[in-house]
């Protein structure tokens, strides 16, 4: 499902953030990404999301060798994978209902399956009556939860999370962590990226650690 | 370093998968659907940025403002061209020849010639002027009147006055008139009074041309004017612009909204510089009626056509796409997620 052989990335800064990384996430897998700060977790998500190339080796997600996507053809990449963000990257000029639908409009469905859906996603994340709200009046974990919506919204293959849980506390996060479990149980593959080891040590998923770049260890 | 891997599916199983998903949301968009939604969202997106636009009214009336004066000045051009070619035109029709006779030729025989020519049926009509009535004609007229009276001898020469016969092909009879009255052994001068009207036309061709110059140079300027609000409008809404290609967007979706963003400054500012032209004319009408009035003309000002109007209006919306269209393909590809 995704899979890295040997890929090395290196900035024009000349910061070398990864060092002939390889490994592969299953189908229905849920693992997770830690390591310091600046360890290069968040780099390893923007490859897959085509936010960045690699400098050496291959990006391969769902048998697609990332190398053979063009410039023009990465939006229709994107959509095959969900993103939560740490600072959710959410608008504050619309409602729940419009952030969490963008993902659907944007791939031209129609207002009826858009209404569906977008319902279906809240009402899983628990926040179906706050869909005429703007997302400036929810709380922290709240507006995390509209950004999982909107992640899962359009059903994707592939769900990122980058420090998803950074900004809330023990309580919240575990929270947060239930319902990414929920949609790996759904069959959705989950990459999760955090330095939270005391709540992710107590979830039993694979564990992938980033040391300057290098992968040095994975637990069970 | 250590390096994990699972064991791999085999190819076939993961190509079965994958189909099966595709396969089952597919089915649900059918290319007409897409066409429809891809419709509906255009027009959707096209009444968002027009409500953008009036939710800051002040701002956007200031752009519409700028963008109309820019249009109303060439178009006002055109249109009082066009009022100037429509009170010169049948004039070239009541060109006149003044025919002077020799001073020899007695006024008896200057009325049988004039008799002879006002029978030819290229002329419309002929009229004698005599010597004394030349002179008092150009007394009253001139100033002169006391200069005149000095003078010993009318130094005059009797006239006739000959209106050549409207007709389609009036340049090519009045031509061959007046080489036939040149040949008449009486007529000391033949001149056709044409030229100041052929003066007029060369002036309105020159009208027209700086018209043109000056509607791309003030054109230019409307590019450049929405340009620059567009990319402000970009730079407004760099968040949304990531979230979209974050989740997917394709530059055509990012760009639409700007797209009709330029298209309403540029349709607005048309429309503006069309009742900046109503409003002028209106203005002017009484004087001018008046003016007209003066020499005896119905002559009414009159304003851009249906014609017109539409093309001014279409101008602006094509101008205003182009200047979005710049603006967009020169900034929104420095916007990309980090």
């Amino acid at each position: 499902m995704i899979q890295f052989d040997n890929v090395s990335m290196r900035y024009d800064t000349g910061h070398e953030a990864l060092k002939r990384v390889s490994l592969t996430i299953n189908k229905n897998e849920m693992a997770f990404l830690t390591g310091h700060s600046g360890a290069g977790k968040s780099t390893l998500l923007k490859l897959i999301m085509l936010m960045e190339r690699p400098t050496n080796g291959q990006v391969i997600v769902n048998g697609r060798n990332l190398k053979s996507i063009a410039r023009r053809e990465i939006a229709y990449h994107r959509r095959q994978v969900g993103v939560v963000f740490q600072n959710h990257q959410l608008l504050f000029d619309r409602s729940v209902f419009d952030n969490v639908a963008l993902p659907l409009v944007i791939a031209g469905h129609q207002p009826r399956e858009i209404g569906r859906r977008v319902r279906a996603a809240l009402d899983k994340v628990g926040l179906l009556e706050k869909e005429k709200h703007n997302p400036i009046t929810l709380s922290g974990g709240q507006q995390q939860r509209v950004g999982i919506a909107r992640a899962v919204v359009n059903k994707p293959s592939i769900l990122l999370a980058d420090e998803p849980t950074g900004n809330l506390d023990p309580q919240l996060s575990t929270e947060i962590m239930q319902l990414f479990e929920q949609f790996n149980q759904v069959g959705v593959t989950v990459l999760l990226a955090s330095h939270d080891l005391s709540l992710i040590a107590r979830l039993q998923h694979r564990m992938l650690t980033l040391r300057d770049g290098q992968l040095i260890e994975a637990m069970r | 370093m250590v390096e994990i891997r699972r064991p791999k599916q085999s190819a076939g199983e993961r190509h079965t998968t994958r189909r099966e998903q595709q396969g089952a949301s597919q089915s649900k968009t059918t290319l007409l659907g897409r066409l429809r939604s891809w419709l509906m969202h255009n027009r959707q997106v096209a009444g968002e940025s027009l409500q953008r636009l009036l939710m800051t009214p002040m701002a956007s009336m200031m752009t519409w403002l700028v963008i109309g004066i820019a249009l109303a000045l060439p178009m006002g051009l055109y249109v009082a061209l066009g009022n100037v070619e429509m009170l010169s035109r049948g004039w070239d029709g009541a060109a006149q020849i003044s025919l002077f006779l020799r001073f020899e030729v007695t006024e008896a025989e200057g009325r049988q010639l004039t008799k002879k020519l006002a029978l030819r049926a290229d002329v419309q009509s002929a009229q004698y002027v005599s010597r004394r009535e030349a002179l008092e004609e150009f007394q009253s007229l001139s100033g002169f009147a006391e200069v005149l009276g000095n003078l010993d001898e009318n130094p005059l020469p009797a006239l006739v006055i000959v209106r050549p016969q409207d007709s389609d092909a009036t340049a090519d009879i009045t031509e061959q008139l007046l080489q036939d009255l040149r040949k008449m052994p009486d007529v000391e001068l033949a001149q056709l009074d044409l030229e100041w009207v052929q003066r007029l036309y060369a002036m309105m061709r020159l009208g027209r041309h700086m018209v043109m110059a000056l509607a791309s140079l003030l054109a230019l300027g409307v590019l450049l004017v929405i340009g620059n609000t567009i990319r402000l409008a970009i730079e407004n809404r760099r968040d949304e612009i990531l979230v979209i290609k974050l989740v997917g967007g394709t530059d055509a979706f990012v760009r639409r909204p700007f797209l009709y963003t330029g298209m309403w400054f540029g349709l607005g500012g048309a429309i503006t510089a069309w009742l900046i032209i109503l409003l002028s004319l209106f203005w002017l009408s009484a004087p001018v009626a008046e003016l007209a009035g003066l020499y005896d003309s119905q002559f009414a000002l009159r304003g851009p056509g249906i014609v017109d109007t539409l093309g001014l209006w279409i101008t602006g919306a094509i101008l205003g796409l182009l200047g979005a269209g710049l603006a967009v393909n020169r900034h929104l590809d420095a916007i990309e997620p980090q």
